[in-house]
């Protein structure tokens, strides 16, 4: 038997869909983590870090549970389209975006509150809204944050195991990603393409990784984004 | 202004505390340490019988056992790279098979304790009626997800692919399968309400805790190759003696009566 690129080309399509959409969606959670006076936002940090603690197991049996018709979420879903989201590739997204949201949130929230504060007050100041000092002053100066955010995203999501065991079904070029296929061949004895398969995913996630790193490296040395990083 | 030796006494008390649980936990399980355990691997539809076997031989003699389950296939894979256990109940005999031929288990220990049976089980809410359509309800719009085992390590799942290939069905139906890692989890799958059907092992079907979740249906035996189910004393066991003891218990009347009443069959003698 030999590689299954099947399975490689859907990791990467799952990976690449998972680090797009967090982030734009950890971008506003990310924001109201940074500034935010609420007293007990901590609270919310530590629900955006849970994923973290749970093994990948028990979060990928809990969305099972509740992507199946017995919970309301489930039953709405099913009313509305017809099929459950468990072992759709939709489902493996949504297990993802749980399972990687603090590996972007937290970078983005780390580097949007090293923000220089006199800059984002002297944007106000000169009349920009929140929303134009956000684009204009905070995301520039931020940008290695969320290439941080957006790269580890994207790692933690090729690599990831046990959400997908749980709710994957192991559907081929449906469900069954690079990680699933591996654990099969090691299972049934089949070390050889297991290693092939595990070495071509390291290089692979490497090449990509060093891309993302260098552009970010890139951006520091040159100075190519308009704004400088605050002292 | 004090809140910070106060915080810092509240976490040094607590790690204190946790240091005396752990001592005393420590503590009572090096008692237990001189008590022998067997530990034991064994194919996930033992799950509940080899509870109840456990338990009864250790009120007998003292041993006590650690149970691991999993897909035959994938325990066989870890004994093979050394994984500590003393006897591994699998869900076929070629597993064990396999393993004495590599040295890894004992060939002349290898017992066939039971055969297994697959049934077709659907959630208690579903309107799809089993019992008397069997495999034909398959064929029903609303079956979106079939679940089975992986076959390429799960007897189980061999023998629903055999059993829907002997059906005519496994073309028609092979686009909505979804693999369980065992045969446990392609029952869950079902339990779940994300499949609407599923093939598992009997034992699953009328276990104590699934009980009431569901009906099933008996696949016919002539459906599928018979799924003998054999144990056999793993090579490494540094508890020879004691494993030799536990087999020898397997074989009485006793644990043939439990494994019937969690639903297997006994080998033809």
């Amino acid at each position: 038997m030999a590689i299954d690129w099947q399975a490689f080309w859907l990791t990467l399509q799952l990976a690449i869909t998972v680090s797009a959409i967090l982030l734009i969606m950890g971008l506003p959670i990310a924001y109201w983590i940074a500034f935010s006076p609420w007293r007990w936002k901590f609270l919310i940090e530590a629900v955006v870090a849970l994923p973290i603690v749970l093994p990948p197991t028990v979060l990928g049996f809990y969305v099972l549970v509740a992507l199946g018709p017995r919970s309301p979420f489930g039953r709405w879903w099913i009313a509305f389209t017809g099929h459950t989201l468990a072992f759709t590739f939709s489902g493996l997204v949504i297990g993802s975006i749980l399972y990687s949201l603090p590996f972007a949130v937290q970078p983005f929230a780390a580097s949007f509150a090293s923000v220089d504060r006199k800059l984002i007050a002297a944007s106000a100041t000169l009349g920009a809204s929140p929303l134009r000092t956000f684009f204009r002053v905070i995301a520039p100066l931020s940008v290695p944050g969320l290439i941080t955010g957006a790269a580890l995203s994207f790692a933690h999501t090729m690599g990831e195991f046990g959400v997908v065991l749980m709710v994957g079904g192991n559907i081929p070029g449906v469900t069954r990603t690079v990680s699933i296929d591996i654990f099969d061949r090691v299972q049934a004895s089949d070390y050889a393409v297991a290693n092939a398969t595990a070495l071509l995913l390291v290089v692979l996630s490497f090449a990509v990784l060093s891309v993302v790193y260098g552009l970010n490296r890139k951006a520091w040395v040159t100075g190519a984004w308009n704004i400088g990083p605050a002292k | 202004m004090k809140l910070v030796p106060q915080i810092l006494r509240a976490v040094s008390g607590a790690l204190l505390a946790a240091c005396i649980v752990l001592t005393a936990t420590r503590a009572q399980s090096q008692d237990k340490k001189n008590a022998t355990k067997l530990t034991v691997a064994a194919a996930a539809d033992l799950s509940s019988a080899l509870k109840e076997v456990g338990d009864r031989y250790e009120t007998k003699t003292g041993v006590k056992l650690k149970l691991s389950f999993g897909a035959s296939g994938a325990l066989t894979q870890q004994i093979q790279n050394g994984a500590p256990f003393d006897l591994f109940f699998s869900a076929d005999m070629d597993y064990p098979r396999q393993l004495a031929t590599a040295g890894d288990a004992d060939g002349s220990t290898l017992y066939q304790y039971a055969v297994g049976k697959l049934v077709l089980w659907v959630p208690s809410d579903s309107v799809l009626d089993v019992e008397r359509h069997g495999m034909n309800i398959l064929l029903d719009p609303a079956v979106k997800k079939i679940a089975i085992a992986n076959p390429q390590h799960a007897p189980y799942g061999r023998a629903a692919v055999a059993a829907l290939k002997h059906a005519g069905m496994y073309d028609r139906i092979a686009d909505r399968l979804v693999l369980g890692e065992n045969i446990s989890q392609a029952a869950q799958f079902v339990e779940s309400g994300n499949a609407q059907a599923g093939f598992v092992a009997l034992a699953h079907a009328i276990a104590p805790a699934m009980r009431g979740k569901g009906r099933y249906w008996e696949v016919p035996a002539d459906f599928y190759p018979p799924l003998a189910q054999g144990v056999i004393v793993l090579s490494h066991s540094q508890h020879q003696k004691e494993a030799a003891e536990f087999l020898a218990y397997i074989k009485t009347a006793e644990v043939s009566e439990v494994l019937q009443k969690y639903g297997f069959t006994l080998p033809k003698k």
